[in-house]
């Protein structure tokens, strides 16, 4: 009675597409569901990775017509420099406009107030995001946010919902069924979307390489001056300086996110070419947030608490 | 070596596509035990993970590691012990990417297991051995069928507390069969298994010798993904139009491309299409993707079409091939199973707004013939429709939506109910 039901021959079942056209033609979806429904999204191109192949995503989804939507950018003004010259160099490369809020503009206003002056901004970028969306009226925000980057995000849905304070409420969240996309917002409300939401980090690296995109240079093995803090490599920088005691290092490192210089650490590795991290990527022993993120380390729980008030 | 190579046949960097599966169960049957198990042993979890749900076991005074904390969520559900949402889980074997939904299996929880069901080709339905076939399980396969999965494996679980006896495993079988034929199941397969041991998932283990059928994991590699086993008919909603109209740019200025995914079947440059509900009628004149032009597109791809002809074509519209028009129903008036998603139930006299592909039309019902008891799978008679109730429907519509029945098409047979006033997701259909 248990004879095989599924034919083992597997040539019969070749699928049509390999993993990677079925993400890429599933973001396809997504962003061109987000132009249909959404009459002003915006997309958030930081520089990083994840937005970088967000930016090809749209390429293959409008070209040969403009984008339908702004890039946006929140800089916290604590950005590898290397991140910020990419970020405008691309924009400029694909002539799509490109809307800057900073951080400190929303501390000049009052709206963000640091407990002291070296607190990482990462956090208060939620605060600055509110204003964008608030100052444009755009009802929707596409990012690069992954599933499989933190536990709090693998109950996320593809579209998901925001009140007007930005919040993220996990139990008030609409059912998503099949590829039936739900974007109706009232006014003030916003939908933030995530077309790669169902990507791991190999498969970002394996589509970078596909596709030959450039990243920032950070992304590969560079030296570096770093000091080691409980497990992670702490950069030495002018926000992040070396204090006395401090034992500071020349090391090949890079960085496998890239974003706040207060709260990204770096990885040793000798890896200088997407091949070299993909082959690292695929039989690395430690989470990509678990390795490089100072800001998660604060609670078990701490990526769902920050989204409640609003992160992206 | 992982476990993973050492699966005879499954060397070679071959991409076998993506495979988007479904577990069902509940916390006691070891199904948040079973997906750990799975990602443990395909390598899925990573150093610091482990690290983590290491101490929480020793801190709750487990000796093992307890691999179901891999699958705990949200802050709330940690609290409380059980999983409330649908949660999505990523592996590779390197052959093949794997996307498991795993759905709390409560009956309150009817929605989510609903939602985690409608993007899934193959259902893992979990037993517990000592248990058997419980109302739970008569739940998850009815609901698996509804939503049109069309692979299920029955996973009896928990082999190691009954002494791994052949003869339990195949007593739960039969009778697992003999309702699977009457709920018209077809495709079904039985894997003893113990996922605190690791037996036969990702590895045979030594326990269960008698059996010498496939493991878990070669079953999810072999098994065919979405669109790979039928003909199916060419579908393909209209998602955007994109009319780039770039001064300057001649060859921009009469650009029409029409941009939408492939939601069934194929297409190529030449073939002569219907675009629904308007009947207009025209020929593929490029098939294009980021401004690559191809000659051929299949199922699942997302494209921009051109066509020779200029017509009015908008969002919401569908092209079909020239010949299968008919096949396709343009329709005002439809029948379906609906499944209520919303705190509150269903308002006879309200009109809803009816999603299905990328078009929208008011809707109101028409008449519900009855509602499920989803344990018994007796007809009731209509009280009102509620959360988690799924009841036989029709509803009358505003304007027309091109359908297929859901048994075939899952992508054009399926629709949501949208409530206006708050904009929320309140129902989720099937067309009959």
């Amino acid at each position: 009675m248990n004879a095989p039901i599924f034919d083992p021959a597997p040539a019969l079942y070749r699928p049509a597409l390999d993993h990677l056209d079925w993400l890429e033609a599933e973001a396809i979806y997504i962003l061109r569901e987000v132009a249909g429904q959404c009459s002003n999204p915006a997309l958030l191109f930081s520089g990083g990775k994840d937005s970088i192949v967000l930016l090809r995503l749209a390429e293959k989804a409008f070209r040969p017509g403009r984008f339908p939507f702004p890039l946006l950018h929140i800089d916290t003004g604590h950005n590898y420099p290397e991140v910020i010259d990419f970020r405008d160099a691309r924009a400029c490369e694909l002539n799509e406009r490109l809307i800057v809020r900073s951080v400190e503009s929303s501390m000049a206003r009052g709206t963000v107030r640091l407990k002291s002056a070296d607190e990482s901004r990462n956090r208060h970028q939620s605060v600055t995001l509110l204003e964008a969306i608030e100052e444009f009226g755009f009802d929707a925000c596409i990012g690069g946010a992954r599933r499989d980057e933190e536990k709090a995000r693998a109950k996320e849905r593809i579209f998901s919902f925001r009140d007007e304070f930005g919040g993220w409420d996990p139990k008030n969240q609409r059912p998503e069924l099949w590829d039936l996309f739900n974007a109706r917002v009232h006014k003030g409300e916003n939908i933030r979307a995530f077309p790669i939401s169902n990507w791991t980090e190999l498969d970002v690296w394996q589509y970078i390489e596909r596709e030959g995109l450039a990243l920032p240079p950070i992304y590969f093995a560079h030296l570096r001056p770093v000091i080691r803090r409980g497990g992670l490599l702490q950069p030495v920088t002018e926000l992040t300086p070396a204090h006395d005691g401090d034992m500071v290092e020349q090391l090949r490192v890079r960085f496998r996110t890239v974003g706040d210089s207060t709260c990204t650490a770096p990885v040793e590795s000798d890896a200088d070419t997407v091949g070299k991290i993909i082959a690292e990527t695929a039989t690395t022993t430690i989470t990509e947030r678990g390795a490089t993120r100072l800001d998660d380390q604060a609670s078990d729980a701490a990526m769902e608490q920050r989204k409640k008030e609003g992160y992206f | 070596m992982s476990a993973i190579e050492s699966i005879p046949g499954f060397s070679g960097p071959t991409d076998n596509g993506l495979l988007r599966f479904l577990t069902c169960g509940s916390v006691d049957d070891g199904k948040s035990t079973l997906i750990g198990r799975l990602l443990y042993d395909t390598k899925a979890i990573l150093a610091d993970t482990l690290h983590a749900i290491a101490t929480t076991s020793q801190r709750r005074g487990m000796e093992a590691v307890d691999l179901s904390l891999l699958t705990d969520g949200l802050q709330a559900e940690r609290e409380q012990g059980i999983t409330i949402d649908v949660a999505y889980r990523y592996f590779s074997t390197g052959r093949r990417k794997y996307i498991i939904a795993d759905a709390p299996g409560h009956e309150q929880y009817t929605r989510n297991m609903v939602t985690a069901a409608s993007t899934a080709n193959l259902a893992i339905i979990l037993i517990d051995a000592r248990k058997g076939v419980l109302t739970q399980t008569r739940r998850h396969s009815y609901l698996a069928h509804l939503l049109g999965i069309p692979h299920l494996v029955v996973a009896v679980n928990k082999m190691d507390l009954v002494g791994y006896d052949r003869a339990i495993f195949e007593r739960i079988r039969d009778e697992y069969l003999g309702f699977a034929r009457q709920l018209g199941i077809g495709d079904v397969r039985f894997i003893p298994l113990s996922a605190l041991n690791g037996d036969m998932l990702v590895d045979r283990g030594a326990n269960l010798g008698w059996y010498e059928g496939p493991t878990l994991i070669e079953v999810l590699e072999s098994a065919p993904v979405a669109h790979s086993e039928n003909d199916e008919r060419f579908r393909f909603p209209v998602q955007y139009v994109c009319r780039p109209q770039r001064a300057g740019d001649p060859l921009l200025h009469d650009y029409r491309g029409f941009m939408g995914r492939v939601e069934s079947g194929s297409i190529s440059v030449g073939d002569e299409v219907v675009v629904l509900p308007s009947e207009r009628r025209s020929r593929i004149k490029g098939i294009q993707i980021g401004g690559r032009s191809l000659t051929h597109a299949v199922a699942e791809q997302s494209v921009t079409l051109l066509l020779e002809d200029e017509i009015d074509i908008s969002r919401g519209d569908m092209i079909v091939r020239s010949g299968e028009e008919e096949s396709a129903l343009v329709t005002r008036r439809f029948e379906a199973m609906l499944c209520w998603l919303a705190d509150s139930p269903l308002d006879l006299n309200r009109k809803y707004l009816i999603r299905q592909t990328t078009r929208e039309a008011r809707g109101l019902l028409d008449g519900i013939a009855y509602r499920l008891d989803i344990n018994s799978l007796q007809q009731l008679p209509v009280g009102g429709i509620g959360m988690n109730d799924i009841a036989r429907v029709a509803f009358k519509l505003a304007q027309p939506l091109v359908i297929d029945r859901y048994a075939e098409n899952r992508a054009t047979g399926a629709f949501i109910v949208i409530d206006e006033s708050t904009n929320n997701t309140v129902g989720a259909g099937m067309i009959l």
